[in-house]
């Protein structure tokens, strides 16, 4: 076979996968799923229970998740402000971690030249982990935060006094404060996108489908595909905030 | 919000390893950390007014309404700092109206409002009634009226309802024994519940905070006792400030054995966030917490007053230990909340880095404002001395 022949294969073969991957964006489709877009009213919360998984093994520290975050949600810009950011991990011969997030990883990560041996480096993108049992609503004085029936924390920017105890209270650095606002601001897995049924934005834009969202309960969702391909695990687990923002291949070194 | 990443990213600069991006804000800054440091005293001076009224130590007598009026000036500015530091004080009317149960804050303006109304004022107006309406007999013009409102307008001094007056200021202290450990053992709470922040997550947190809000609350009365008879050039009645040193110090011993039990036990344990810590105390905070909190605010005072008791010297020496054992206290006292409020959140809940804390010198979270609201309960003690003088002379001999 020469040479010509081989490279003529390869081009039809990613021409017909491009093919493939155009229809299934269409069809609304994508593998981190996606329904189609529907109206916001005929949303019913009682009958969902969102979630999210984070395949670590497949993100590649590109940061579009923050940007794309920080753009759909109107977040501040500076390195002060995130509702997700990406975390990098070097592990270091004897043990030493060396742990770096530039600008949330926003901007992507430049490469680190260390002077020991790494032995093991991955990237690990944060959010609020939309707790079953949220710290952060149970100390809120005025009930400005709350978890809504399908599980997602949300603040009512409205009620909020700006005490930031939920910020104290969060154990993951998944809260700050809107400078322009005066109160406190989080993920909200992109409440107004799902109610669409569409994605969060992090997810959508996930060049390599690290990020998982949907439904927690429930049989045939991405995320409970997720959830039985992989070993799970949660951040900070000791603290029993019941995450549900679940990990596959979690380093024991983050926290 | 230019103004703010301009504070911040000088701070960026100075984080050593790793913190999480939102965490480079340092969200309550030394308004946070004035607030239960005035609490604290409210609670401490009423503890001290009560060792009269219910323990009947009669030594204390001459600082009992010094110390009933002290408590009630810091308990009126304490919500200050907490309305200047929030985000929306218009809104902080909402804890009161839409209180979430769950919260440990949200009880804050229940028990505020119970110790101020049910507690603080009552027990004021009931022992200052019949003086008030006697000072109204003498008086003329618009003190005479303010008095007499004051006393809201009773006019009875007969035997049987002045022995009224005292049984309601004994059982207001009853209740308000309870009421103050209420009132600073909930500051307590309120950090000590913190699961996220091992700094402040402890079960000894309200206990602690409770002592040293007693060893806080006695020295600060001692030293007022001493600065106002000497600024009327009056006799300090020694006794008095010896019992006073006396019950500071026990008090101190208590604080600094729970301390150091919080201490030993944090490494003892040596749990997930021990190395963090350790790093902490050793650098950042070792001014603060070794330094002044501990040699400067608790072992130097302990030490001076252990050795004028032994020695038994003279009056006057006595006199000046006791009042810069008083002073170092105060600064101890003031430097052990800096260290819980501000060293809490020196590190990062990754475990993995500190940060630092900037103060301004204007606006609202600087330095002139926090001594203004240091400053502003003195002249509300010195306001409500005036209106109701709390010194021995002035007080009517058969209500004493």
């Amino acid at each position: 076979m020469d040479e010509t022949a081989c490279q003529r294969r390869e081009f039809l073969r990613q021409l017909l996968l491009s093919c493939f991957s155009l229809g299934g964006i269409l069809a609304g489709k994508g593998t981190a799923g996606p329904a189609v877009s529907r109206s916001a009213e005929e949303y019913d919360p009682r009958s969902h229970s969102w979630g999210m998984g984070i395949a670590i093994d497949k993100c590649i520290g590109c940061g579009r998740c923050a940007d794309a975050c920080k753009k759909e949600n109107d977040v501040p810009t500076g390195p002060f402000f995130f509702r997700t950011w990406i975390e990098r991990y070097v592990i270091l011969e004897g043990g030493e971690v060396v742990v770096d997030s530039p600008n949330g990883g926003l901007d992507g990560f430049k490469l680190q030249p260390q002077e020991k041996t790494v032995i093991r480096s991955f990237f690990v993108p944060k959010l609020c982990n939309q707790c079953d049992s949220p710290p952060c609503v149970q100390v809120c004085p005025v009930g400005a935060t709350f978890k809504t029936r399908d599980g997602v924390i949300l603040v009512d920017s409205k009620r909020c006094i700006g005490c930031r105890y939920c910020l104290q209270a969060c154990p993951y650095g998944a809260r700050f404060i809107d400078p322009r606002s005066r109160t406190a601001e989080k993920c909200t897995f992109c409440y107004h996108r799902i109610v669409k049924g569409l994605v969060p934005a992090c997810v959508e834009v996930c060049p390599s489908q690290a990020r998982i969202f949907g439904e927690t309960k429930g049989g045939a969702s991405p995320l409970a595909r997720f959830m039985r391909m992989y070993k799970i695990g949660v951040l900070k687990p000791s603290l029993n905030t019941s995450p549900k923002v679940y990990y596959a291949g979690l380093d024991m070194e983050v926290r | 919000m230019d103004k703010l990443a301009e504070h911040l990213w000088p701070i960026l600069r100075q984080v050593t390893g790793f913190i999480f991006p939102n965490e480079i804000e340092l969200h309550w800054g030394i308004l946070v950390v004035i607030y239960p440091y005035l609490t604290g005293l409210v609670a401490g001076a009423f503890i001290l007014a009560s060792l009269v009224k219910v323990f009947n130590v009669k030594e204390v007598q001459p600082t009992y309404r010094l110390s009933l009026l002290t408590a009630l000036s810091y308990l009126i500015v304490a919500p200050l700092p907490l309305l200047a530091h929030i985000g929306h004080p218009e809104r902080a009317f909402e804890i009161f109206l839409t209180p979430n149960r769950s919260s440990a804050m949200a009880m804050f303006g229940f028990v505020y409002a119970w110790y101020l109304m049910a507690v603080l004022l009552l027990e004021v107006w009931f022992d200052y009634r019949k003086d008030v309406i006697v000072w109204a007999e003498n008086e003329r013009g618009p003190k005479k009226w303010l008095h007499r409102l004051i006393a809201l307008f009773s006019t009875t001094t007969s035997e049987k309802a002045v022995s009224f007056d005292k049984r309601a200021v004994r059982i207001i202290t009853l209740v308000g024994i309870p009421s103050a450990f209420l009132l600073h053992g909930y500051v307590g709470f309120i950090f000590g519940s913190v699961k996220a922040n091992p700094w402040w997550s402890s079960v000894l947190m309200p206990i602690v905070f409770l002592f040293s809000a007693i060893v806080s609350g006695i020295a600060l009365v001692l030293l007022l006792y001493m600065i106002t008879t000497l600024g009327r050039r009056k006799e300090i009645d020694m006794p008095c400030l010896d019992k006073l040193a006396s019950y500071l110090f026990y008090a101190m011993i208590v604080d600094f054995s729970l301390e150091a039990l919080d201490f030993i036990h944090r490494i003892y344990e040596s749990e997930e966030s021990i190395g963090i810590l350790s790093q902490l105390i050793s650098g950042r905070l070792f001014i603060s917490l070794i330094v002044i909190q501990v040699l400067l605010g608790m072992v130097l005072p302990l030490g001076a007053i252990v050795l004028v008791k032994i020695l038994k010297v003279p009056a006057e020496l006595r006199k000046l230990v006791y009042f810069l054992s008083a002073l170092l206290v105060q600064l101890g006292i003031f430097t052990t909340r800096w260290n819980v409020v501000i060293g809490g959140q020196l590190f990062s809940k990754s475990f993995r880095g500190l940060t630092v804390y900037k103060m301004s010198l204007g606006g609202i979270e600087g330095l002139l404002s926090s001594l203004v609201l240091l400053a502003l309960p003195l002249l509300v003690l010195y306001g409500l001395s005036k209106l109701l003088p709390p010194w021995p002379e002035t007080k009517s001999k058969s209500n004493s």
